[in-house]
């Protein structure tokens, strides 16, 4: 990928991320999610990871936005009022989460092998690679998935009953 | 000055800052689920690069990383299917996504 490309991806995808968080309104917040986990995706094509772009397009800005969307068009939600913040509380997650970048830069400084260029890639088939690691090495994993995506089903399903019992 | 794996991590980093001080400072139960999806997608970015930097003899990336890509993907789709069915029935009982309001189990 062009360090070009990689620049702006990488500082629209933190722009729309901070505006998630800034977002006053909950739609706006989930639209600038969106934009924020499409600049992902393109993030990952940069990356040679074709499909986990595509699958992150599909299911994260497609399905599981969608979700949010619908959710907070039927709850129906207003602009957050302005309440008192605790201060302690805002502190304390401000310094915490500033603590977490300052640890990150310098353990990044010092981590010299992360510092040289990525070496060329061999080939692009990744869907057929994926698919045969997933299906062979992976393969119990896979099947678990599935019971878990059955499971949750099944707890939405009850969750959403009128008269939980 | 080409990109290198450094840069990734320090964007994915700033990205899991991001969405954690949104779940810190944000009162409502919908943002802050956002902001979790966020962090999740954080540790998605890092696991990419690495997968990507950590090119096998037959120059191929590790696939590996990529599948556990795929499956947070697939647990985080679920779970926000169960997190958002939980915030609708909270919403039935009390009528309030505000997390302030939504104290009773606090100690």
């Amino acid at each position: 990928m062009s360090p070009l490309l990689f620049w702006i991806f990488a500082a629209l995808m933190l722009v729309f991320g901070i505006g998630v968080i800034i977002n006053r309104n909950p739609v706006a917040s989930a639209l600038s999610l969106v934009a924020s986990f499409l600049c992902l995706a393109a993030l990952f094509v940069g990356l040679n990871a074709y499909f986990i772009a595509v699958i992150q397009v599909l299911v994260y800005a497609g399905a599981v936005m969608v979700l949010f969307l619908f959710i907070i068009m039927l709850l129906d939600l207003r602009e957050e009022q302005r309440r008192r913040f605790n201060l302690l509380a805002v502190a304390g997650g401000a310094l915490v989460s500033l603590g977490f970048v300052a640890e990150l830069v310098l353990v990044l400084r010092k981590f010299t092998l992360g510092q040289k260029p990525f070496a060329p890639i061999a080939q692009v088939d990744d869907v057929r690679q994926i698919g045969m690691t997933l299906f062979s090495t992976h393969n119990l994993p896979l099947q678990v998935t599935g019971v878990l995506i059955l499971v949750a089903t099944i707890g939405v399903v009850v969750l959403s009953k009128r008269d939980l019992k | 000055m080409s990109v290198t794996l450094n840069h990734y991590l320090l964007a994915s980093g700033l990205l899991f800052a991001i969405g954690f001080s949104g779940v810190l400072l944000r009162r409502n139960i919908l943002t802050i689920f956002m902001c979790l999806e966020l962090m999740l997608n954080a540790a998605n970015l890092s696991l990419v690069a690495f997968s990507r930097f950590n090119l096998g003899p037959d120059g191929l990336p590790n696939y590996n990383a990529q599948i556990l890509v795929f499956f947070i993907i697939t647990v985080a789709a679920a779970e926000v299917a169960v997190g958002l069915a939980i915030i609708v029935a909270l919403y039935r009982a009390r009528q309030t996504t505000h997390v302030e309001d939504i104290n009773s189990l606090k100690f």
